[in-house]
């Protein structure tokens, strides 16, 4: 904001006031439910006023989340999954990323287009045709169909191709020069280039699928193939009687995501930057 | 595909001294040249064009038959949409959709926005709340939900809360309400999606000169008239992008909505929304995929009109 002496003292104020705020109502919710998670059997979860520190702390909540939904199980389903997704997303809209970006060829202009209009197209016009094409051949109610329609997404061949568009054409002309083929020019002189982009792809593509919950409640109903957010769902549905327990299950799920966040914040904000600007 | 490409480059890297083979190398190279570009875009173009391209027609097919799960039905021109408008439910939905737009697209735009020009700045704490305030992005809606479905219980954290500050005699049916389920949902949408549009805010914001907010304050002007007059007319097509994103996702709601009412749309299902809806009728052992098609075709419209207003503002806020 401004940097005017003067008016620092009440400014910032209202401004730090403001953003504590805020913060409360965003990390509250999380430091009430660790705090639930482990009140024991001697804590009023309802009392009036509200308390934070448990009386009697304890870890078994934690441990009866485990004994009654194979978190690790769903946990297993969710990362083969997201595997899946992320392998897709960085190598496929890589791959389509150059020649679009890259390569001179017909109908290139056409098919960009195509991309892009398929962008507009909400999940739920197509869900139920996405579901009857996995019934025809077989694939319902698998892992593989889970991750299969959202291996390629739209906005993905949108940042790859923009990542390959900002290479200096000289170096691609220099490798020529030097005898390169299209093949050892993608490899070696065009990839290293937009490693960031490759990065915030695999990672848009991890959240994405570690979140999604539609597509999985449709595709699959075996509870054996049930990924994180369906295994939740249906935990919640057993403990609605006991808020311990939902907080458990619910930190349970959390953690990789945030150690996740943790790991790779810098590439959101590349992500979000280059993704938001560009619409 | 990758063999093929790999010998090309086997037979470049080979000896030069065989000269009598530089002619089908040439040869080679240049076929390689004219096919690689389709080679490269093929996973990609394959699966875009069976699940979105190949769906969103069957689903426009679909529309018009009264196809279920297990029979492929008949063409029954524009029954479906009959059925479809007199449909309580359908009404209900659409309502609640629309309702959802009118009262989450306002918050999304402003609140972000505020947010986003009190955290700017290169300091250690101001990265600090931004990464805070970005955080809740990342995690799923179904946990989010679940979360809130604690909090927000009859006996839940906040109405314990307001009861020990007095404010309330009984507590608030935040989650048995048609209505309070409803603004408790739409709650829940702002709070998980604050911190996203802040980041995009962020971005646009970081193109506005510094030296307008520095000559606003030699004039005297207070933060709200700055806001005013140079935050918000710097990042206009920020605004206009983020209402669309957002009206286009609010009309959409269904994690939020199906998580706080344990996947029963409420009391009564009054509190069912258009994604939920096709969710609804399109899925299950009795599903109608034709009717359900149909619902998915007037969402589609519903959202192409939403982006051809789009198209026509962000035109405009460019002039």
């Amino acid at each position: 904001m401004g940097s005017s002496r003067k008016h620092v003292t009440v400014g910032k104020i209202v401004q730090y006031a403001i953003l504590v705020l805020v913060f409360i109502l965003l990390v509250g919710p999380f430091v009430w439910e660790l705090s639930l998670s482990l009140k024991g059997p001697g804590d009023n979860v309802y009392a009036v006023p509200p308390y934070i520190v448990p009386k009697t702390p304890t870890m078994e909540n934690y441990a009866q989340v485990f004994r009654q939904v194979p978190v690790f199980h769903y946990m297993w389903n969710t990362i083969l999954v997201a595997v899946m997704s992320i392998a897709g997303n960085v190598l496929f809209s890589t791959m389509a990323g150059y020649a679009l970006g890259r390569l001179e060829w017909r109908g290139r202009k056409f098919l960009f287009l195509l991309f892009m209009g398929t962008m507009v197209i909400p999940i739920e016009g197509v869900i139920i045709s996405q579901f009857l094409i996995m019934r025809a051949v077989n694939l319902q109610n698998t892992l593989i169909a889970v991750a299969l329609p959202g291996m390629c997404g739209a906005i993905n061949i949108l940042l790859m191709t923009n990542a390959f568009k900002a290479i200096p054409k000289e170096l691609e002309e220099a490798a020529e020069v030097d005898g390169a083929n299209v093949w050892q020019q993608f490899i070696h002189v065009c990839i290293p280039e937009v490693k960031g982009t490759m990065t915030v792809v695999g990672i848009f593509a991890f959240v994405g699928s570690w979140n999604d919950f539609l597509w999985p409640l449709i595709v699959i109903s075996d509870e054996k193939n049930y990924t994180l957010t369906l295994g939740m769902n249906r935990l919640k549905g057993m403990f609605v009687s006991d808020p311990r327990l939902i907080a458990a299950g619910a930190l349970v799920s959390l953690i990789p995501i945030l150690v996740f966040f943790a790991c790779f914040q810098r590439y959101f904000f590349q992500g979000l930057e280059q993704g938001g600007i560009k619409e | 595909m990758s063999r093929n490409t790999s010998n090309g480059s086997e037979a470049l890297s080979s000896d030069p001294a065989g000269a009598k083979r530089d002619k089908p190398v040439r040869h080679r190279q240049s076929v390689l040249r004219t096919l690689a570009p389709y080679l490269f875009v093929a996973p990609a173009f394959s699966i875009v064009f069976i699940f979105v391209i190949v769906a969103a027609l069957n689903t426009f097919r679909l529309a018009f038959t009264d196809s279920t799960l297990l029979v492929p039905g008949k063409f029954i021109g524009f029954q479906n949409f009959v059925d479809i408008f007199h449909d309580e439910y359908f009404w209900t939905a659409l309502l609640n959709s629309t309702l959802y737009v009118v009262c989450v697209v306002p918050f999304m735009v402003i609140l972000p926005l505020i947010l986003a020009s009190l955290v700017r700045g290169n300091s250690k704490i101001m990265g600090f709340f931004r990464t805070s305030f970005y955080t809740p992005v990342v995690m799923s809606a179904v946990v989010v939900g679940m979360i809130w479905t604690n909090l927000l219980d009859s006996k839940g954290l906040i109405n314990s809360l307001l009861e020990g500050m007095h404010l309330i005699k009984q507590p608030i049916p935040f989650l048995t309400d048609r209505w309070m389920i409803l603004f408790s949902a739409m709650f829940v949408t702002i709070w998980l999606g604050l911190g996203y549009y802040m980041v995009i805010y962020l971005t646009a914001l970081a193109n506005i000169d510094d030296s307008l907010y520095e000559a606003a304050s030699l004039d005297g002007a207070g933060p709200v008239r700055k806001f005013v007059s140079i935050t918000m007319p710097g990042v206009r097509s920020t605004i206009v992008l983020i209402m669309m994103l957002s009206t286009i996702a609010a009309f959409r709601v269904f994690n939020e909505i199906y998580v706080l009412t344990n996947g029963t749309a409420g009391p009564g299902g009054q509190d069912i929304t258009m994604s939920m809806m096709i969710q609804q009728e399109g899925t299950g052992i009795q599903a109608h995929t034709g009717y359900a098609s149909a619902l998915s075709l007037i969402v589609l419209v519903i959202v192409g009109f939403m982006l051809i207003v789009q198209q026509i503002f962000q035109s405009r806020s460019e002039n």
